[in-house]
């Protein structure tokens, strides 16, 4: 932080003349990715219906009030199906991470060169391919239904879980396993009492906060016809019924919210 | 003589006993409700498993060639999306994370920008995108403002964590300058908060990367829109380069993003 000396006064700036020449260059850099990404988008935009469209907003939102409350009774079942979803899907997803979090952990893994590579591309790839695009997959093999999304959020849960775990287990404390392994452990004992204590608190708060994303999730796998809210949400934006839809979307409010409240609980609980 | 055997239990990770039991319990009591009002059709299932391997055999071999010329402008035009989204959604971010800290909000901007970030992260991407396809017509313009409205409820909400945790002495500091309210920001919180900012910004580029795949489903451009296409032409070989193309894309990402955030740190 300089103080530059001007004609008769000294004052002061925050960066001298060569960092604010960089970050000037960084700025200008930046504004002009920017525009010109905007004018690829621009481009093949049709401008007419974006300016139109706090009209249509408005015709919407007449259209979704009053919300027709009674429809909320016929909600309850799909409801009921996109938590389970989430939780059934959650547990499978956890359950498969565990060794695959092991096999790609540094410090765990058989071996470096063939199965730590193989381990990591199964994470990466469950992590890229969207839970949406999972049950498009799915719906196509097993069917239509509540099946398909939680092996769709189970697939997805598996990468997410395994990248924070695997991560988790590279960052424990070598001591502690040194102290079992002096006890004359062997490998089941030192992994039973030396690495999974460790990781236990990590393990249970990824699971939570996936549980917590996985309610999100869940309520948009109906959209291509894997089971829960989503399936309804489909139905009536195709049938027009705005003020359905308007009910659909409150629900879906109310249970990311429940689920969010409930996972607060939960980590004060056992954290 | 004391000949009772000392033995050495782990310590539970729940310490008091009766939440132990009676969370066993309840998980117990759900699973059982899940599977008695799930209903999953074993035929239907049986039947698919052959249909599945016909269906994953049609993948192979992934065809990069017959569509590559729309896979190509797919990419660019996610690409694309997600560089304005993500920009766009950070502009809009800073002043709502700034609201949502309780340290420097008042009480009424502060339950205004958390309502904002509640409403933001509840609606999933694709959820979203339906309703800015709607109003806004087909293509990326409604894929960038449906990623960047989403940006903001993950972007604000850690962010204003983060400005929540700062060192207030070097905020005082600038303060008793007589600084105004905008410098003490620029000044004071600003250069606190700038390592999480940046890190945050390139983890948000990778999400909405792979999140700007799926919007292209429901009609919001970009490379879902051509995934979208080859699944509804039954051309599962350019859906399985699809496929490929966006995995190794969010590898290269993923793995450049942790490379900065690494250098940054």
């Amino acid at each position: 932080m300089p103080i530059i000396k001007q004609k008769d006064y000294k004052t002061w700036k925050k960066f001298d003349r060569k960092r604010d020449l960089q970050n000037w260059l960084c700025w200008f850099l930046g504004t002009l990715i920017f525009s010109f990404c905007f004018g690829l988008i621009s481009s093949k935009t049709i401008w007419f219906y974006v300016f139109d469209s706090h009209n249509e907003a408005l015709d919407l939102l007449g259209r979704m009030f009053p919300p027709e409350t009674n429809y909320f009774l016929t909600l309850i079942k799909p409801i009921w199906d996109t938590l389970n979803i989430a939780t059934i899907g959650t547990t499978i997803g956890t359950l498969i991470a565990i060794p695959l979090a092991f096999l790609s952990a540094n410090n765990t893994t058989p071996s470096k060169k063939f199965i730590r590579p193989l381990a990591l591309f199964c994470i990466v790839s469950s992590r890229s391919i969207n839970s949406v695009i999972w049950a498009l997959l799915l719906v196509a093999v097993v069917g239509p239904g509540v099946l398909a999304g939680i092996i769709a959020i189970g697939l997805r849960s598996i990468g997410f879980c395994g990248k924070l775990l695997y991560e988790a287990i590279e960052e424990i404390d070598e001591n502690q396993i040194e102290a079992i392994e002096a006890t004359g452990a062997n490998k089941a004992q030192i992994m039973t009492f030396g690495i999974v204590p460790q990781i236990l608190p990590a393990f249970t708060s990824i699971s939570i906060y996936r549980w917590d994303i996985n309610i999100r999730e869940a309520t948009v796998v109906g959209l291509v016809g894997a089971g829960g809210i989503g399936i309804e949400l489909d139905a009536q934006i195709g049938d027009l019924a705005w003020a359905k839809v308007s009910v659909i979307l409150l629900a879906i409010v109310v249970a990311v919210v429940f689920s969010e409240w409930i996972t607060a609980k939960i980590r004060k609980a056992i954290i | 003589m004391n000949d009772k055997k000392v033995i050495w239990k782990r310590k539970p990770l729940i310490k008091n006993r009766l939440l132990r039991i009676g969370l066993i319990l309840l998980i117990s009591t759900y699973l059982l409700s899940v599977f008695l009002t799930t209903e999953i059709d074993w035929q239907r299932i049986l039947e698919g498993i052959p249909r599945g391997k016909n269906f994953i055999f049609a993948f192979f071999p992934p065809d990069f060639i017959t569509r590559s010329d729309e896979i190509l402008a797919g990419i660019f035009e996610s690409l694309w999306m997600t560089i304005v989204a993500t920009i766009v959604g950070i502009l809009i971010s800073i002043p709502v994370s700034l609201g949502a800290a309780k340290n420097i909000a008042p009480k009424f901007v502060y339950f205004l920008s958390r309502g904002v970030i509640t409403l933001s992260r509840s609606f999933q991407e694709v959820i979203l995108a339906i309703f800015f396809v709607k109003l806004m017509g087909f293509g990326p313009f409604a894929g960038m403002v449906t990623l960047s409205l989403s940006t903001i409820g993950f972007f604000a909400k850690l962010l204003s964590e983060d400005i929540e945790d700062i060192n207030k002495s070097q905020a005082e500091a600038i303060k008793s300058t007589g600084s105004n309210w905008f410098q003490w920001v620029n000044y004071g919180v600003q250069p606190q908060v700038m390592p999480r900012f940046i890190g945050l910004s390139l983890y948000r580029l990778d999400i909405n990367f792979r999140e700007s795949a799926v919007i292209g489903i429901v009609g919001g451009g970009g490379i879902g829109s051509t995934l979208n296409t080859a699944f509804d032409r039954y051309e599962f070989e350019t859906a399985a380069a699809v496929l490929i193309v966006i995995i190794s894309i969010v590898m290269i990402v993923e793995y450049t993003s942790s490379h900065l955030r690494k250098l940054i740190k």
